[in-house]
């Protein structure tokens, strides 16, 4: 019966720590999973300042401003609907241009969006999966039900 | 007791293979665009560089015709160009271009005036406003237009010699002949 | 004509691959031993054929024929002549020929090394690489056919992706497919066994070099894919926690621990289900990896041309593949004994612990992965599960088992004296506690996650060298004695010691970088200097420059210490001439204590451009430690106690009681 204990022992153990992981796995889901939004979205959502979130559109026509002297860049991104601006320090991906799609993460304060990280797809010619359902949310996506984003 | 373990990884990986087919599910690439069978969007694009007439919707009215969606960026629509070139050589039916996307106004001109140009009429659309009238998520993408304005056709991606024989030809001729 | 004759050999590989897959099979079930040998041949002859055939599409993209429409759409006559080659796999069509090509690699190798293999076993195998073989070259002539053809030819390509126009990119890819294929040989194995009925530590024995070799190339190709983030990318960043980077990671844990599991099997006849689950694991994981990739499921920054067709195609494969393995692992797995019995505190104890932490971490990463997918699903919005979640997850799980490691490899197999290793590794902490003391106190900016991380990487170190010393009884027996016993070390002992000590390495590497990065963006006109972290980076000019396909402004940095260093960067942002896609290629200057970082902007406006400038401390630390940790599996694998055929030739002297 002796072996027979130690194997229980055993076996809660593992167990114990498979609670542990678990639970350990969760917290971190619970802390730092980032929501994505579009721009319509972001107005009318509740959002704490401090939340970390990520805004996907197209980056207005026109809208781009460099801080003359400062890596500062301003910029709108928008669902065609609605028009957020955003600011941002540092160097803008390669494939970041306007009318373009882009997914901005940052957190939202004041009705201004600041974004830590700017993120464009590698590729330049097709149109992230989230923007595109951003646009579809808006109404003012009109094409196939759903976008495929391509890739390479 | 101890063989229900051996089909736990069994089990786990049908749950999974659920997940990646309902996913793969969420994106298929040609669902038939919820346009078809109704009047084009209105929408207006200036012309590009060197030409004076641009392209809205009214200009697709009276004929059947094709509505091309490309790029002078866009691997594919190199492709298809020669094939849009032979369609335009021969008169099979007009087609409308929207040049979608440029980085500026001088390559889509350019691009044209390099391989030929097959458009009766070129929109320029850089800020994705004719895109948009028409649902395209990428380029290429191809609307054949009833002589009413109303869609009746639409391809994704690039006509090869095949779809355009066996799929695009006959439906144009299907609508010439109404 | 060419072009034909390579199409044609794929077709023909396709046929044999279902004789490899059927034939041996039967031949040994039925115990028919020309049925069985026709194994091998088949196996030679697959890779016969797909050499014919990749080298064909190779000389379809040197040769710039761009009647085929693959070479149209990633090359281009400009191009360096390195890149026309590297084009072949730059793209998912001739990515998947490599992948077969690989397979049938290693397919080959089964057959030409495998002579001391029971031949039951070896018919299996090579039947289990056939059918996955031939899944996979149906998936290429169905969906992905590299040369399909285009009429009439265009005058130019359309040029590779120029983010792929790098020599640490041109690479990556082939390493990484010989590390993601390698487990399908380990994978070949476990059904081949399963199906025997029959495995003993003679498998593991069998399994263990394709393992190492499995392991060494995907740790090479993850390092190598992490260097070109860093240096292409122009953040400064090495890892970013992207679906695609975590593809080719969970297979490199769960090999780890395979790795590691089946040392276990090997030496004690235990954890046999185990091992094999593990080996089933890598391989789905590899397979899993390739259709994240390939399907466009899972938004991700680099992700091939994505097709649903493929997909489903991958998916199907997938689930066939491993479903059937997972069903033939439920029918067979339980009638699997293991004979050894075991102390909680025990070598094989420590590997059972560091087993379990490395299957919790693969599990993590993957509910990280697939997370934003099944939200998704559910229709409960748009999530993206970004590095806080698994830098969170991991370094808690990863800790303990760091500790253990330098801890395991002094205890006794079956049952081990923990207070006795403790003692023999009290220099070791002593040091490393030490270490960390006076990270916290001395260094600006430490946090104790920084410290206690420098501290784990110096335990780990200092363990490893005291097992060393203690196997060759450094201090403890004279001179001569020592180097002798240092001559006599095993191979595969040398290769534990080399890559337990790589990872401290790397792990020094990643705490530093992380903790200590000084990063400084500003707007520079040229003849301005900016301050980063004691170093003063001048802008000296800005130009524009011709390359052979693209045009670019080059920035002249000179960089100084206000002693007598002194160098110059020169960062370039490019612009590629067909695609007119911009690249960023950072200038970067290695030391041993950390990297000057420097990366070109836009121009601000003014006449000045924005700039980017980083010291990253150590980071030449990681680089160098997965090379030793890679060189650690060459020298494992060229063992000759492990090698293939081992257990013919075991009359050698055995060193000392090393194992690994």
């Amino acid at each position: 019966m002796k072996r027979k204990n130690k194997r229980l022992s055993m076996i809660s153990a593992a167990f114990l720590a498979i609670c542990a992981a678990m639970a350990l796995i969760l917290a971190a889901f619970e802390d730092n999973i980032v929501f994505f939004y579009s721009p319509t979205e972001i107005i009318n959502n509740e959002l704490q300042a401090n939340q970390r979130l990520r805004l996907g559109g197209l980056v207005e026509e026109g809208s781009v401003q460099r801080a003359t002297g400062s890596p500062i860049i301003t910029f709108n991104v928008t669902d065609l609907i609605t028009t957020v601006p955003i600011t941002f320090k540092g160097i803008l991906p390669d494939l970041f241009r306007e009318g373009q799609g882009i997914v901005a993460e940052g957190n939202f304060r004041g009705g201004k969006f600041f974004a830590t990280e700017v993120l464009a797809k590698h590729d330049e010619n097709y149109m992230p999966k989230e923007i595109a359902e951003a646009l579809k949310k808006s109404g003012k996506w009109k094409g196939a039900e759903n976008a495929l984003p391509q890739t390479k | 007791m101890k063989k229900i373990f051996y089909f736990l990884p069994l089990v786990i990986l049908a749950i999974l293979a659920i997940y990646l087919i309902m996913g793969l599910g969420r994106n298929p690439q040609d669902l038939p665009s919820v346009l078809i069978n109704k009047p084009i969007p209105a929408f207006e694009l200036a012309p590009i560089k060197g030409q004076t007439k641009g392209l809205s919707n009214l200009d697709l009215l009276g004929q059947v015709t094709l509505v091309n969606i490309f790029g002078s960026w866009c691997e594919a629509c190199r492709l298809e160009h020669d094939l849009l070139m032979k369609i335009s050589k021969n008169n099979l039916v007009p087609i409308y271009g929207i040049d979608w996307q440029e980085p500026n106004n001088l390559v889509g001109p350019r691009w044209l005036k390099r391989l030929g140009n097959p458009y009766t009429l070129v929109g320029d659309d850089p800020k994705s406003r004719g895109a948009i009238a028409f649902g395209v998520t990428k380029a290429p993408e191809s609307f054949v237009i009833d002589k009413n304005g109303v869609i009746r056709f639409k391809h994704t991606g690039r006509i090869t010699e095949n779809t355009w024989n066996n799929t695009v030809w006959p439906i144009i001729m299907d609508l010439k002949k109404q | 004509m060419i072009v034909e004759t390579g199409h044609f050999a794929l077709v023909m590989a396709l046929c044999v691959a279902a004789v490899q897959s059927t034939l041996p099979m039967i031949g040994a079930h039925k115990k028919h031993s020309s049925w069985m040998a026709l194994a091998s041949n088949a196996a030679l002859l697959q890779l016969l054929l797909l050499i014919i055939s990749f080298a064909a599409l190779t000389y379809a993209f040197v040769t710039s024929d761009f009647s085929v429409t693959l070479v149209l759409n990633n090359s281009h006559t400009l191009k360096p002549l390195l890149y026309k080659v590297s084009g072949v796999w730059g793209n998912h069509e001739g990515s998947m020929l490599m992948w077969v090509l690989i397979l049938a690699i290693y397919g080959g190798a089964v057959a030409i090394w495998g002579n001391n293999l029971r031949p039951t076993l070896k018919a299996r195998v090579l039947g289990v690489q056939g059918i996955l073989g031939f899944g996979f070259l149906l998936f290429i002539l169905f969906t992905s056919n590299p040369f399909n053809r285009i009429f009439p030819a265009p005058i130019d390509g359309q040029d590779l992706n120029p983010l792929l126009q790098d020599p640490g990119l041109a690479f990556h890819p082939p390493l990484l497919y010989l590390g993601y294929v390698g487990f399908s040989t380990t994978f070949s194995f476990a059904i081949a066994a399963l199906l025997e009925g029959r495995i003993d530590p003679a498998w593991a024995r069998w399994v263990r070099p394709w393992t190492l070799a499995a392991w060494g190339f995907l740790t090479g190709g993850i390092a190598l894919g992490s260097w070109w983030a860093y240096y292409e990318l122009g953040w400064g960043g090495w890892w970013f926690w992207d679906p695609v980077e975590n593809a080719s990671f969970m297979p490199w844990l769960a090999g780890t621990a395979l790795l590691h599991s089946a040392i276990v099997l090997e030496k004690r006849d235990n954890l046999k289900s185990w091992t094999i689950f593990l080996a089933i694991i890598a391989f789905a994981l590899s397979m899993l990896g390739t259709f994240l990739v390939r399907s466009g499921v899972i938004t991700s920054v680099h992700a091939f041309a994505s097709d649903p067709t493929r997909g489903v195609f991958i998916l199907a494969l997938l689930v066939i593949t491993v479903g059937s393995a997972f069903a033939l692992f439920a029918w067979r797995g339980p009638a699997l004994k293991s004979t050894g019995i075991f102390q909680p505190i025990s070598r094989e104890g420590g590997l059972l612990i560091n087993n379990f932490l490395l299957s919790v971490a693969t599990a993590s990463v993957l509910l990280g992965t697939l997370y934003p997918l099944f939200i998704d699903v559910l229709d409960l919005g748009k999530v993206s599960v970004g590095a806080p979640y698994f830098n969170s997850v991991f370094v808690p799980l990863m800790s303990p088992m760091i500790l253990i490691m330098g801890l395991g490899p002094f205890l006794n197999w079956k049952r081990g004296d923990a207070i006795l290793a403790l003692k023999q590794l009290q220099i070791a902490a002593i040091i490393a506690l030490t270490g960390a003391v006076i990270t916290w106190f001395l260094i600006d900016r430490a946090t104790v996650l920084a410290a206690f991380g420098i501290g784990l990487s110096i335990w780990l170190f200092c363990a490893t060298l005291s097992e060393l010393a203690g196997r060759i009884q450094l201090f403890r027996a004279p001179i001569i004695e020592v180097l002798r016993k240092l001559r006599r070390q095993p191979r595969s002992s040398w290769g534990m010691t080399l890559a337990h000590g790589g990872l401290a390495l790397v792990i020094a590497g990643m705490t530093a970088s992380s903790a200590w990065r000084v990063e400084s963006i500003q707007s520079m006109m040229p003849g301005d200097t900016a301050l980063v972290s004691g170093f003063e980076f001048t802008l000296k000019s800005v130009q524009n420059i011709e390359g052979p396909n693209y045009t670019a402004s080059r920035a002249n940095f000179d960089v100084t210490n206000r002693a007598s260093f002194k160098i110059s960067l020169e960062p370039e942002k490019r612009i590629y001439v067909v695609s007119r896609q911009p690249t960023t290629e950072a200038g970067i200057y290695s030391t041993f204590l950390g990297d000057l970082y420097a990366v070109i902007g836009d121009p601000d406006g003014k006449g000045g451009y924005i700039t980017r400038l980083y010291f990253n401390p150590l980071v030449t630390w990681m680089w160098f430690g997965t090379f030793i940790m890679v060189l650690g599996a060459g020298i494992s694998l060229s063992d000759r106690r492990h090698r293939v055929g081992a257990p013919a030739r075991r009359k050698l002297p055995r060193g000392a009681t090393a194992e690994t």
